[in-house]
């Protein structure tokens, strides 16, 4: 059975904005766009690392902000000329709370 | 005393039809069915399911015997209806029941039209129509063999892949060129026929019937130019016509079908129909999305409620065969009046095709990719305008609206032999193969190399659009570079429309000038929020979510994703006080580097993001506001230690300095601009290679601007002269206004000044007394709005959220 975890409130989220949540797996970024869809991916560019919770989000997209690479917040992609993708997180709004899958940030054991 | 209903058949129109009854008049009947199929209403559009071993008989079952018992139902199955007797209100069954009525409905629905060519009777040809056909074609699938369907429509074609589902070889023979020619125009029809093929399903079309071969069975079909194809089954299914005959001997007024009105009444009042059987406003139906709706009408009426009146609505066709999507509605035929709108994509099988009437959706064939049909036939419906999203109609709902509207990326995404320019069959493959080979970077270019959008024209708008996919920036085409791929306006219309218009916010902007995506990107974004915190100082909201993340959390970001943090220290002067307090900051926050920077201050790098308010209290408390060294804004004021000093010096340099920062500090520019004073024109201070800088001289100020030293190095122009210290203060702000005012997001002064040429500033600023004050009068006001302290502002809670984390999520939560 999925497990979710409860990661603070929808209203805690700017719209065309994002938040950072630290896990044991390393830092994951949520992001609200403008349409008001929630998207979960792993806050490091594929590029050189760079923290996409930082970038301007638009449309359902996030620009890094270290070298402007524009990551694709549905599948988690590079766009554009750029190769490379990051994994995405599965997210879950129940009423006002946000929610990550636990078995996508939990510790990762070796299979 | 409870009405009598007589109803003959009992297909899915009547069954409706009683759903609505007993829930309108429940018990107010005394219903009784005569139905000729020998059982219940079942659901006969499930049928090529049960066909092809998708579903069973029980699973399409829509009212079972409890049903009909538990409402009070008399149903005799099996039993059909061979005279009406209008005058004594009675029917008979050929199984010798008569039933009297007050109020009759006839739904007998359709019979299919078999082709009245020799053999038609032969066993094993069958029609496609009830469960019966269905029984005896699977009993001839349990021989195997071969099959031929007569009709590619869309009952044979579902017949076809029923039985090639269950085994046996199949031919389709269709008497038109293309397959469902009622339903798709040919280039549908050709991907169908294809995909049929493809499934090992043979299809002949132009293919005239004369004979089905056999002696007492059936054993081949017979075309008109001789050709012969063996068969043990053969379908037919080439049409339906309603099933008029008992009605016809009852004397009612019957065309194509039983004449009705809107409420579903024959010429006789007591007597209904309603089905595939009925004519109403002079059409037939053979879907039942408007026999459902005939259904409700009549229930309505039957039940006492008089208003409802049966409206023509055009149905969407699909075909209900696994792994083939199609959808058709409407009026699709081509005319002088009629516009199209047309996207293939050949590799992937997709074709759509919308066609419009005064910018109205009148016909929509959809084939590969369907979902968007639903969200067709709706703006069909409503007769909505489409000229708004004309761009991106065919490219479907999720391109409009909330979802980003990017015609541009959708272009992208076609593959490249989706065709292009319809006219001369031009892929989107060659086109870009040209630009890339050619080098072409126009349209005309592109119109010589491919002939694309060289005759109609209607794909000029799907060309342009690959000339800047391909060509990026440099795809020009009114030689003005738009600001980013979301718009075609340059920066300079953009922000006169800003001004001409008096939009003052981000959304206003992007509406009023049409920008191609619904909130633009990292370029427009940043660029539109400081034209608007420029241009309306009072009233627009600063938008955080538009500016770049230094400028959002008031620190530069460094490559591993920490900050680094530089105070101001006016005009590059500072005392034991600060140091200490600097030193302090490092300590207690454990700061891994600190370094003097080349403005003359102090840069405190290796902060985490957490840490930046704590650290900007402890540095607000020794006195210090922002350093401002993240912003495209005024920067440091550079100088040396002048008069005071300085054995050379001519003015206190070092005292402007400190005085242009006080004035000027927090406000915004397009780009970086930084400021620099020297004492004497030894120009310790480097002043002549800044944005702007002062070099003082015995007799007053020397004003320059437009230096570079960084990826260009340039000297400083020479502006002017001011013999007092207020007057250079005025000219500088007043330049600073300019540049502001004009100068386009991210071009820094040397490159504006470039453009505009140094006699216009020259001229503006210099000679133009008046002028200048007015831009003076402008930053000033505008100052009032931007002189707060943004470190300050977030040390007393402003944007906590930016600062940390949503959630930490410890080994004991995250653990399975
Ligand atoms: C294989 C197949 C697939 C189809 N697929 C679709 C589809 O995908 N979408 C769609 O919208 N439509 C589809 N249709 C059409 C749809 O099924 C018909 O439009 C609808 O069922 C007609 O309903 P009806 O009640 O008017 O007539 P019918 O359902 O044909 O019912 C008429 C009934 O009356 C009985 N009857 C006739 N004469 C007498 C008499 N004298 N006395 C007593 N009883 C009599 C008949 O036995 C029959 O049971 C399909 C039809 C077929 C055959
Ligand atoms: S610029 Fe002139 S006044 Fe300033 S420090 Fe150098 S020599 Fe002295
Ligand atoms: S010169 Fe280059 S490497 Fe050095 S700080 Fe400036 S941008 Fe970074
Ligand atoms: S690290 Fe993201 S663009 Fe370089």
């Amino acid at each position: 059975m999925s497990i979710w975890i409860d990661i603070g409130a929808l209203d805690d989220l700017p719209l065309r904005g994002s938040r950072c949540v630290q896990t044991p797996t390393g830092k994951i970024g949520v992001f609200r766009t403008a349409d008001d869809r929630i998207f979960a991916i792993r806050n490091e560019c594929p590029h050189k690392g760079g923290p996409l919770t930082e970038g301007i989000v638009h449309g359902h997209s996030v620009t890094c902000p270290l070298h402007n690479w524009v990551i694709s917040l549905e599948t988690g992609a590079a766009q554009g000329a750029d190769e490379g993708a990051v994994e995405t997180i599965p997210v879950r709004v129940e009423g006002t709370r946000v929610l990550l899958l636990r078995s996508a940030i939990g510790a990762r054991v070796a299979a | 005393m409870t009405e009598r209903l007589v109803i003959i058949g009992n297909g899915m129109a009547p069954g409706r039809m009683l759903e609505h009854l007993i829930e309108a008049a429940p018990g107010a009947h005394d219903v009784t069915i005569f139905n000729a199929e020998p059982r219940v209403n079942y659901d006969r559009i499930m049928l090529s399911p049960v066909l092809s071993g998708e579903k069973t008989y029980d699973d399409i079952v829509i009212h079972d015997d409890a049903w009909y018992a538990a409402h009070g139902i008399t149903l005799h199955r099996g039993h059909r209806i061979t005279g009406i007797d209008r005058d004594a209100r009675t029917v008979t069954s050929d199984g010798g029941i008569t039933a009297a009525y007050d109020r009759l409905v006839i739904a007998t629905g359709s019979n299919p039209f078999m082709i009245p060519v020799p053999g038609k009777d032969l066993a094993g040809v069958l029609a496609y129509r009830d469960l019966d056909d269905v029984e005896k074609m699977l009993d001839a699938t349990e021989r195997g063999g071969r099959a031929v369907v007569i009709g590619g429509g869309l009952l044979g074609l579902e017949a076809a892949a029923g039985l090639k589902a269950r085994g046996m070889e199949v031919t389709v023979l269709h008497v038109m060129p293309t397959l469902m020619e009622r339903q798709l125009d040919p280039a549908a029809g050709y991907l169908l026929e294809k995909e049929l093929k493809r499934r090992g399903i043979h299809v002949i079309t132009k293919a005239n019937t004369k004979a089905i071969l056999g002696t007492d069975r059936v054993q081949g079909v017979e075309l008109a130019d001789g050709t012969q194809i063996p068969a043990s089954l053969v379908v037919m299914a080439v049409g339906i016509r309603p099933n008029v005959q008992i009605a016809k001997n009852a004397g009612l007024e019957v065309a194509r079908g039983i004449v009705t009105t809107d409420t579903m009444a024959t010429s006789d009042p007591a007597v209904f129909a309603l089905g595939e059987c009925a004519e109403v406003g002079g059409q037939v139906y053979g879907l039942v999305a408007p026999l459902y709706e005939q259904a409700r009408v009549l229930a309505a009426h039957l039940a006492g409620d008089t208003t409802p009146r049966f409206v023509h609505q055009d149905t969407p066709t699909k075909l209900k065969v696994t792994g083939i999507d199609l959808y058709s509605l409407g009026d699709f035929a081509e005319g002088d009046d009629r516009e199209e709108i047309v996207l293939r994509d050949a590799s992937a099988g997709v074709y759509k095709r919308i066609v419009l009437k005064d910018n109205r959706i009148v016909g929509t064939v959809l084939y590969g990719e369907t979902a968007d049909g639903a969200w067709f036939n709706d703006l069909k419906k409503k007769a909505t305008d489409v000229s708004d999203m004309r761009d991106t109609l065919i490219f479907g709902q999720a391109f409009q609206g909330g979802a980003p509207a990017d015609p541009l990326a959708a272009v992208a995404a076609l593959s490249d032999d989706a065709e292009i320019c319809g006219c001369n069959g031009v892929c989107k493959g060659r086109i870009t193969g040209a630009i890339r080979a050619k080098g072409l970077t126009d349209l005309d270019g592109v119109r010589a190399h491919t002939k694309a959008s060289a005759s109609c024209g209607t794909c000029t708008g799907l060309v342009e659009k690959l000339l800047k996919l391909e060509l990026g920036d440099r795809y020009n085409p009114a030689t003005v570079q738009p600001m980013c791929p979301c718009t075609t306006h340059g920066h300079d219309e953009v922000r006169r429309l800003i001004r001409a218009k008096g939009l003052k916010t981000i959304p206003a902007v992007m509406q009023e000038l049409e920008w191609q995506t619904s909130c633009g990107c990292a370029k427009c974004r940043p660029a539109l929020n400081y034209y608007l915190v420029c241009d309306w100082p009072a009233d627009y909201a600063d938008d955080y979510q538009s500016r770049f993340v230094n400028e959002r959390v008031h620190a530069n970001i460094q490559k591993d994703g920490t900050y680094s943090v530089v105070p101001r220290m006016w005009g590059g002067m500072t005392s034991s006080h600060e140091l200490r307090a600097i030193a302090d900051v490092v300590d207690k926050f454990d700061i891994p580097a600190v370094k003097v920077t080349g403005g003359q201050r102090i840069d405190m790098l290796g902060i985490r993001k957490e840490d930046l308010p704590a650290v900007w209290a402890d540095l607000g408390k020794a006195g210090f506001v922002s350093g401002q060294a993240y912003a495209k804004g005024l920067r440091t004021v550079k100088t040396c230690v002048g008069s005071t000093w300085c054995r050379f010096g001519t003015q206190d340099s070092t005292g402007l300095g400190i005085r242009l920062e006080k004035f000027m500090w927090g406000s915004w520019t397009p780009a970086k601009l930084k400021l620099a004073v020297s004492g004497c024109p030894r120009n310790c201070a480097e002043a002549t290679c800044k944005d702007i800088g002062v070099i003082c001289v015995d007799s007053g100020y020397e004003i320059h601007f437009a230096g570079a030293a960084g990826l260009d190095i340039k000297g400083t122009e020479v502006l002017g002269h001011a013999s007092t210290e207020d007057e250079a203060l005025e000219i500088v702000v007043a330049l600073t206004q300019m540049y502001r005012e004009q100068g386009r997001y991210l071009e820094r002064i040397y490159k504006w000044t470039k453009r505009i040429g140094v006699p216009e500033i020259r001229r503006q600023i210099m000679d133009d007394l008046p002028r200048r004050k007015s831009y003076f009068d402008r930053f000033v006001f505008s100052q009032k709005f931007a002189q707060v302290d943004p470190w300050s502002e977030r040390v007393s809670g402003k944007d906590k959220h930016e600062f940390k984390p949503m959630a930490v999520v410890g080994y004991q939560e995250a653990a399975e």
